[in-house]
């Protein structure tokens, strides 16, 4: 879950300032996010998508200010 | 009348403002633990201030979720009034009874000091008692407080007077320099549609008596008292 483009992301901005500051010079933005990892006893791929897509749109993720992505490995 | 305060594990303000609730309207509040589905018939539900589920996931993500959430989402739809002050308004924009979201402060601190702000719509049960306008000092204390919506749901919040607070500077300056947290358009407190329920970040129940530093919090508790008296 990252904050969506145009969502003012502070903790992102401070990480790029201690980046600059560390000399990392070729940062030109960060966002902030979090990662989870879910186990899942669904029998399929495709059960297991629409389980995570049910969990990030009513808990995972706030969609008013966030985008998610995710992925299903075996 | 009779409340309900809500507790959820992590609630720090519940007590004061069943103090102020109490103080105020003559009646002590019933205080509701968030694992209950059942809430007595009350005349207004009060989710206090705090630090519910310690923040995990997002200010008010877990809480909005509790048990007992089901049933003030149901009386809200009835018109009961849902008063959310701080922590409480990070819970009712998660459930969906208030749009938009409270982020990370801009300065990335959490803030705890008194505010000014503007009663920018005295027509409600909650701010009736301030004159139009009036800048108030009351307390923040928080690190997520800076509310974001998109330009379509701010501009829908102005125009048809939704905005209940603003920050704003000692004389009732506007301006990005005198929003503490970052907050869109200096928005410190916002209501739903019929003004039933307000959420707002400042906590006016830490200052209802000159014993607590000021008395600018007194009036939401005395317009409450007076819209609900029966």
């Amino acid at each position: 879950m990252t904050l969506k483009q145009g969502v003012l992301d502070p903790q992102g901005k401070a990480i790029a300032n201690a980046l600059h500051a560390l000399g990392f010079d070729s940062v030109v933005g960060v966002r902030q996010g979090k990662f989870l990892e879910l186990d899942l006893k669904d029998d399929d791929k495709a059960s297991a998508e629409k389980t995570v897509r049910s969990m990030c749109e009513r808990l995972l993720a706030n969609t008013v200010i966030e985008d998610y992505a995710f992925e299903v490995l075996k | 009348m009779k409340s309900a305060v809500i507790v959820f594990p992590g609630s720090n303000c519940d007590r004061d403002v069943a103090v102020a609730l109490g103080r105020i309207t003559g009646h002590a509040p019933t205080m509701v633990w968030h694992g209950d589905r059942a809430i007595p018939k009350v005349d207004l539900i009060v989710l206090p201030g705090g630090f519910s589920y310690g923040d995990y996931l997002r200010s008010g993500a877990m809480a909005a979720h509790s048990p007992v959430m089901t049933e003030v989402a149901a009386r809200s739809k009835q018109g009961v009034p849902v008063l959310g002050i701080c922590n409480g308004f990070q819970i009712l924009t998660e459930a969906g009874l208030l749009p938009g979201a409270l982020v990370r402060n801009a300065g990335l601190r959490f803030i705890c000091r008194d505010v000014h702000l503007k009663v920018e719509n005295t027509d409600s049960m909650y701010t009736r008692r301030y004159p139009r306008g009036q800048v108030i000092r009351i307390p923040i204390a928080h690190a997520d407080g800076n509310y974001r919506a998109d330009a379509q749901t701010l501009d829908r919040l102005e125009g048809e007077g939704l905005v209940a607070v603003r920050y704003c500077g000692p004389n009732g300056e506007i301006g990005e320099q005198h929003t503490p947290n970052g907050s869109a358009r200096n928005i410190a407190g916002i209501f739903n549609e019929r003004r039933t329920v307000l959420g707002l970040m400042p906590h006016p129940e830490r200052l209802i008596e000159p014993a607590l530093g000021g008395s600018d919090g007194r009036p939401f508790f005395e317009g409450i008292a007076e819209a609900l008296a029966a």
